[in-house]
């Protein structure tokens, strides 16, 4: 079955800036898990001030509104700030890596369809290769799904990680600007 | 000043202004409960550590001052689990301090080593593991201005014992005690929104004005937020007729005109109706809970809604609300009148709420709450218990109850005339809440006389802190509404379950409830006829040096109406057979 791919509608990217200190992201996941919110992807490290991590989830809001998740989150004490990054108006990335079963004669399929894509060849072996690729998640999902005809072994993404882009009006704060919506 | 760890701790809470701890030692934590001995603090030694965790509860309910309890690791921190998460779902200000197996042996399952702040991050407002001494006093501070600020809620404070062992170096510390400002600065992240937004007060203000069949919904936020006499002066301004729910009981006299009493599940016929029939419900400091809404699309169809809480995420979490207020219920309340006077100064008039109100005396004279009394010879039935209670305490008594059939009955029955005289689980529904909270409220509140009103199934879960009243001298009141069943869930069997009774049955006479009241150091009492009802209570209030326990002979048949079945609309709330008009009762006997 093909998994659903990263860019649908149904997935709404959060920015959500914590507090470096043990047990954040445990108290993060768990808050999805005990009121049954899915998580799509997460990416977490600390950012530029070592106080701070950012975290950049990807959110299935059909199993909760966005605005409820959010807030409930806000109410984690060492949640510092949420933005919701509208896809318009950010800059996002995710990186894969797979492995690819391929005899040596269709080899250099995979190595063509690499190339096109801008992708880079990491190992090779007498039957398989393993390749990566950078850039937007629906260029990874392309990716993916033209890779997936040659058989692949094993896969791995990062999952997106997303800043707001620069030289536009600033990426509206969806209800969880901290001077409102702070919760106890 | 060089302190060790426990010594800090200890400070701490002094610091804090709290009077009482109640907690069980253990091993990790013994090094904490050395400097107990030399502070002006109270201890108080529970017979288990849940029951430290409800006294906790209980005193905050009846004082509004964070309930502290302690207890050790492992076991110790698992067993206070369940008031936690009842303190949690109920809003209530409490601190738990659990000892820790020393930091080097964290994660390598030592003796009696439970990962005490992974189980409980989902039953409290926050928690910490404290790895160092000198983090102490800050943690504490943080703990209680958590605890207390915003929506109340339990905080945990997990303390490994080698940070408070004198006899490791790592338990030195030079004391310090931060700054308010140094509290706010170290918590970036948590900045609770008191203050409510003018536009949407004043918007509140008008829906206030314009609507033809308003009704007041308050909840336990009002409680929380000390607001029970803005509540009466908004309520009173503009003439609004006010629901209490299980949680607000208390928050708005029974006896004023403008009450109408309990609403949800077991609420009486015209709290329950006023709601579902209101153009206009205002939402103060509830919540929407499930046993208020019955089934959500049907609830309320007709009203707008103007919702304020403290909790942004409750807005819109059960019914978006048309106008959605953050903010402490007194500021906001206060506000809102401010802003009403101000319309009503420029000329804005209110409609006729007359029509409303006739409507809403006339379901009250149709459908009181009521009962039939026994039949000469029969059990004694648990509302006329109840009634004898109540008319027997002074007006201020504090009342504490378990949860199921007892519970319901005595917020219909009790009538509260003051904030702060009812203590409950309303969320969580832990059975066996009573005795333990009543011992913390009286604890609290030692000049108030303090009844707990409890069920057989509940008591036989937390009998034991008798023996904790009893040593400590903490004379509250036990009235068991002993019907020999878990009545509640016999009165789902009787009406959903086709009376297939599996499981419910207790035996009235075992345990043998007055000798082990006895056996905890109680005066205990036993009532099995009417006409013994009134003395034995009268005995009961004159004792004032001990413990006193009453059990009452109930009658199991007795079910608590009205009532909304789960999952169905409130217009379909069903009141006792006896209340039913003839045209009712044959469309009951119709087959569905």
């Amino acid at each position: 079955m093909t998994p659903p791919l990263s860019t649908e509608p149904r997935h709404h990217v959060l920015s959500v800036l914590v507090e470096n200190k043990a047990g954040v992201l445990a108290r993060v996941v768990n808050l999805f898990s005990r009121r049954a919110y899915n998580i799509y992807s997460l990416a977490v490290a600390p950012t530029d001030d070592e106080r701070f991590s950012r975290l950049t989830v990807v959110v299935d809001v059909e199993s909760a509104p966005l605005e409820q998740i959010v807030k409930q989150l806000h109410k984690l004490v060492n949640v510092v700030k949420i933005v919701e990054l509208d896809p318009r108006h950010s800059v996002e990335r995710e990186l894969l890596i797979a492995t690819v079963k391929v005899p040596v004669d269709d080899r250099h399929q995979v190595a063509e369809l690499t190339r096109i894509f801008e992708g880079r060849i990491l190992a090779v072996s007498h039957d398989a290769l393993t390749v990566s690729l950078e850039g937007h998640p629906s260029k990874i999902d392309d990716f993916e799904e033209l890779l997936r005809p040659f058989g692949i072994a094993e896969l791995q993404r990062t999952g997106r990680v997303a800043l707001a882009k620069l030289d536009r009006e600033p990426t509206r704060l969806h209800a969880v600007s901290s001077s409102r919506g702070k919760v106890s | 000043m060089q302190l060790n760890g426990g010594q800090a701790l200890i400070k701490a809470l002094e610091m804090e202004g709290v009077e009482v701890i109640f907690g069980l030692p253990g091993g990790a934590i013994l090094p904490v409960y050395d400097p107990i001995i030399d502070s002006p603090i109270r201890h108080i030694l529970v017979r288990h550590e849940q029951g430290a965790g409800h006294m906790a509860e209980g005193y905050a309910h009846a004082t509004g001052k964070p309930g502290v309890a302690m207890v050790t690791s492992g076991p110790g921190a698992t067993n206070i689990v369940t008031p936690l998460a009842d303190a949690y779902m109920d809003s209530v200000p409490m601190i738990c301090i659990t000892g820790q197996v020393g930091t080097a042996s964290i994660g390598t399952d030592a003796f009696q080593e439970a990962d005490i702040t992974g189980i409980t991050q989902s039953v409290t407002k926050h928690n910490y593991l404290v790895t160092e001494a000198a983090d102490i006093p800050r943690v504490i501070r943080e703990a209680f201005h958590i605890a207390t600020t915003g929506r109340p809620g339990p905080v945990l404070v997990d303390i490994p014992k080698d940070i408070v062992d004198p006899t490791n170096p790592r338990s030195a510390m030079e004391w310090y005690w931060p700054t308010d400002e140094e509290v706010i600065a170290g918590l970036p992240g948590y900045r609770p929104t008191t203050v409510g937004h003018p536009r949407k007060i004043k918007e509140a203000a008008e829906l206030i004005l314009a609507a033809e069949r308003p009704i007041i919904y308050a909840g336990g936020g009002i409680l929380k937020a000390r607001a029970a006499e803005a509540l009466r002066e908004l309520a009173e301004l503009v003439e609004i007729p006010v629901v209490t729910t299980l949680m607000a009981r208390g928050a708005f006299p029974d006896d004023h005109p403008l009450c109408l009493g309990m609403p949800g599940m077991h609420g009486n016929y015209t709290a329950i109706m006023s709601m579902q029939e209101s153009d206009l419900l205002i939402a103060l400091g509830s919540r929407f809970d499930d046993r208020v809404t019955g089934k959500v699309p049907d609830f309320a169809p007709l009203a707008k809604i103007i919702h304020v809480d403290i909790d942004p995420a409750e807005l819109g979490k059960v019914r978006k609300p048309d106008v959605p207020i953050v903010g402490d219920a007194n500021l906001v309340i206060v506000e809102i009148i401010k802003a009403i006077r101000e319309l009503l100064a420029k000329g804005t008039t209110q409609p006729d709420l007359q029509p409303w109100r006739s409507t809403l005396s006339g379901w009250q004279e149709t459908y009181p709450l009521a009962y039939e009394p026994p039949a000469e010879g029969d059990l004694l039935k648990p509302q006329m218990v109840l009634e004898a209670l109540r008319d027997s305490a002074p007006e201020d008594c504090i009342v504490a109850s378990g949860v199921g059939q007892h519970q319901m009955w005595t917020s219909q029955y009790w009538k509260f005339r003051h904030p702060y005289t009812w203590v409950n689980s309303g969320g969580l529904g832990t059975m066996g809440f009573s005795v333990p909270a009543a011992i913390g409220a009286k604890v609290g509140r030692p000049d108030r006389m303090v009844w707990a009103i409890d069920g057989d199934g509940c008591f036989q879960m937390t009998a034991q802190e008798l023996v904790t009243a009893a040593a400590e001298r903490i004379p509250v009141k036990i009235a068991i509404l002993n019907n020999a069943y878990l009545g509640m869930v016999r009165q789902w069997q009787e009406m959903f379950y086709e009376e297939r009774y599996s499981e419910v049955y207790l035996s009235p006479d075992l345990p043998d409830y007055v000798k082990w009241a006895e056996a905890m150091g109680c005066v205990a009492f036993r009532v099995e006829h009417p006409d013994d009802i009134q003395p034995t209570i009268d005995k009961a209030n004159a004792i004032d040096d001990r413990p006193v326990v009453i059990e009452f002979r109930t009658d199991a048949s007795e079910k608590v109406f009205p009532m909304v079945a789960a999952g169905k609309s409130n217009s379909e709330v069903q009141v006792p057979d006896f209340q039913r008009t003839p045209a009712q009762a044959a469309q009951k006997e119709t087959p569905q």
